[in-house]
């Protein structure tokens, strides 16, 4: 089945974009959303914190915690992970996964210790790409799409895979924010290469893009922020859609 | 709930707590005080588990218990230990509270692991099976998965690619399942509720 995740943006233990909800007690709260979105029919939640201070990981390992005793679906939380240690606190709290991005650029053996500790099973690497104006492939970034790596997407998504990534997060910084839909291309030049579970990001903007990503993109899930935040489609209303276009999906009870 | 440090239990903590249970943690039987039922949670390694379960003293703890009727379920790794062995751990004794052996799961044409939600098909002998109508998608995050040399511990059966697993295996008073029913949201919540009337039943009984 293909799984559907909304992916949440925390800082300092709050929800960053706006969320526009009925009926929400605190719309900043993201262990609130991540529970009605569970409701909802979500197959996973991914949170990404974006603090950036020392107090980064305190905050992220107390949203690990609640979320555990309130959401009983999967959760991953990524951003700021830098160590075997890090990743260990997050786990221990109880993230089902872990996200790392940065940190395994610059040393892609984080992978491999992460992955014989805890199993390559929890251990996601996030990559953002961005299409290279000369057509050799994609790009990878860091920080938000600021900081070029010289590496290459398709082969670094590789790389990961063979470190112990048990999953490949892939955002298209080019798509990211359009609504013009994933980007395919990127999603299949990577899936054709490695056995682990792609996550399809950035671009999601009409119901028809998440069976695209499954059909065209080879992905085995689909991540979305803001056309579930700003209530444009329901979880629901987006697994409707896949499963009218042939895409198995996990149906739920409504609540 | 045992602690046999493989897992998180928080989760299953949790939902178990969420459906009016109350639960105490056990690193070693002396922690265990009354109970009315046991439970293996986790994931991890064959080997490990058991190493931990048999060093703690666990793993009497739960061959006692099981055999003397105490509702015993197991999760995950919980599940796999209750059989004789695993081909992850070759040559390391589980629990053999059921009889046969874990089994690596093929990786062709499926990935393996096999991570994310799947339909569970259950056999009419399982107690707590969902009522027809009901959603029966389960998450699973797993490697191996258990073969009972006897049929009738079949409880219910999962595809991976074209593989047939066993999804849910049980005995009388000992049930385990391969997914995550503390991860399976509503489906899996009210799969526990299922099994604590039945424990409730058999405690009772």
């Amino acid at each position: 089945m293909i799984r559907v995740i909304p992916c949440l943006d925390v800082k300092d233990g709050r929800v960053v974009k706006g969320v526009n909800f009925v009926g929400l007690r605190d719309a900043g709260d993201p262990v609130e959303l991540a529970a009605r979105y569970d409701r909802e029919g979500a197959d996973e939640v991914v949170f990404l914190d974006i603090t950036a201070s020392h107090e980064q990981r305190d905050t992220i390992v107390e949203l690990a915690r609640h979320t555990a005793e309130e959401v009983f679906i999967p959760f991953t939380i990524g951003g700021g992970l830098r160590s075997v240690d890090d990743v260990r606190a997050v786990l221990a709290a109880g993230a089902d996964k872990i996200s790392i991005n940065s940190a395994a650029v610059r040393d892609p053996e984080l992978i491999s210790r992460c992955a014989d500790r805890f199993g390559s099973q929890c251990i996601v690497v996030a990559i953002d790409a961005k299409r290279r104006s000369d057509g050799s492939g994609w790009e990878v970034y860091l920080n938000g799409g600021r900081l070029e790596t010289g590496r290459e997407a398709v082969e670094w998504a590789v790389e990961a895979a063979r470190l112990g990534a048990g999953e490949l997060l892939v955002t298209s910084m080019d798509r990211d924010g359009t609504k013009d839909g994933f980007d395919n291309e990127l999603l299949s030049a990577i899936a054709s290469r490695v056995r682990v579970p792609i996550i399809a990001s950035g671009g999601a903007g009409t119901l028809d893009h998440f069976a695209d990503a499954a059909l065209h993109g080879h992905a085995d899930a689909v991540l979305a922020a803001s056309v579930f935040h700003d209530g444009v489609y329901s979880v629901a209303q987006v697994k409707q859609a896949m499963a009218d276009a042939g895409v198995p999906v996990r149906h739920c009870a409504p609540s | 709930m045992l602690d046999y440090e493989m897992s998180n239990l928080r989760s299953a903590e949790k939902a178990l707590e969420r459906l009016g249970g109350s639960v105490a943690h056990a690193r070693k039987p002396a922690e265990a005080g009354e109970f009315d039922a046991l439970v293996l949670p986790g994931d991890g390694h064959f080997g490990e588990a058991m190493r931990r379960l048999d060093e703690s003293g666990l793993a009497a703890l739960v061959t006692d218990a099981a055999a003397s009727g105490v509702p015993v379920l197991g999760i995950c790794i919980g599940l796999q230990v209750m059989f004789e062995g695993s081909e992850e751990a070759p040559g390391v004794p589980g629990l053999g509270l059921m009889s046969g052996m874990v089994r690596k799961l093929d990786d062709a044409p499926a990935k393996v692991p096999h991570i994310g939600w799947s339909h569970v098909t259950w056999d009419p002998r399982c107690p707590i099976a969902p009522p027809d109508d009901q959603p029966s998608d389960f998450y699973f995050l797993h490697s191996y998965a258990v073969q009972p040399d006897d049929e009738s511990s079949v409880w219910a059966s999962a595809d991976h690619g074209s593989t047939t697993f066993c999804a849910v295996a049980g005995k009388a008073n000992v049930i385990g399942f391969q997914f995550h029913p503390e991860k399976s949201s509503v489906a899996g919540l009210d799969l526990l509720e299922r099994w604590f009337g039945y424990e409730d039943a058999m405690v009772g009984a």
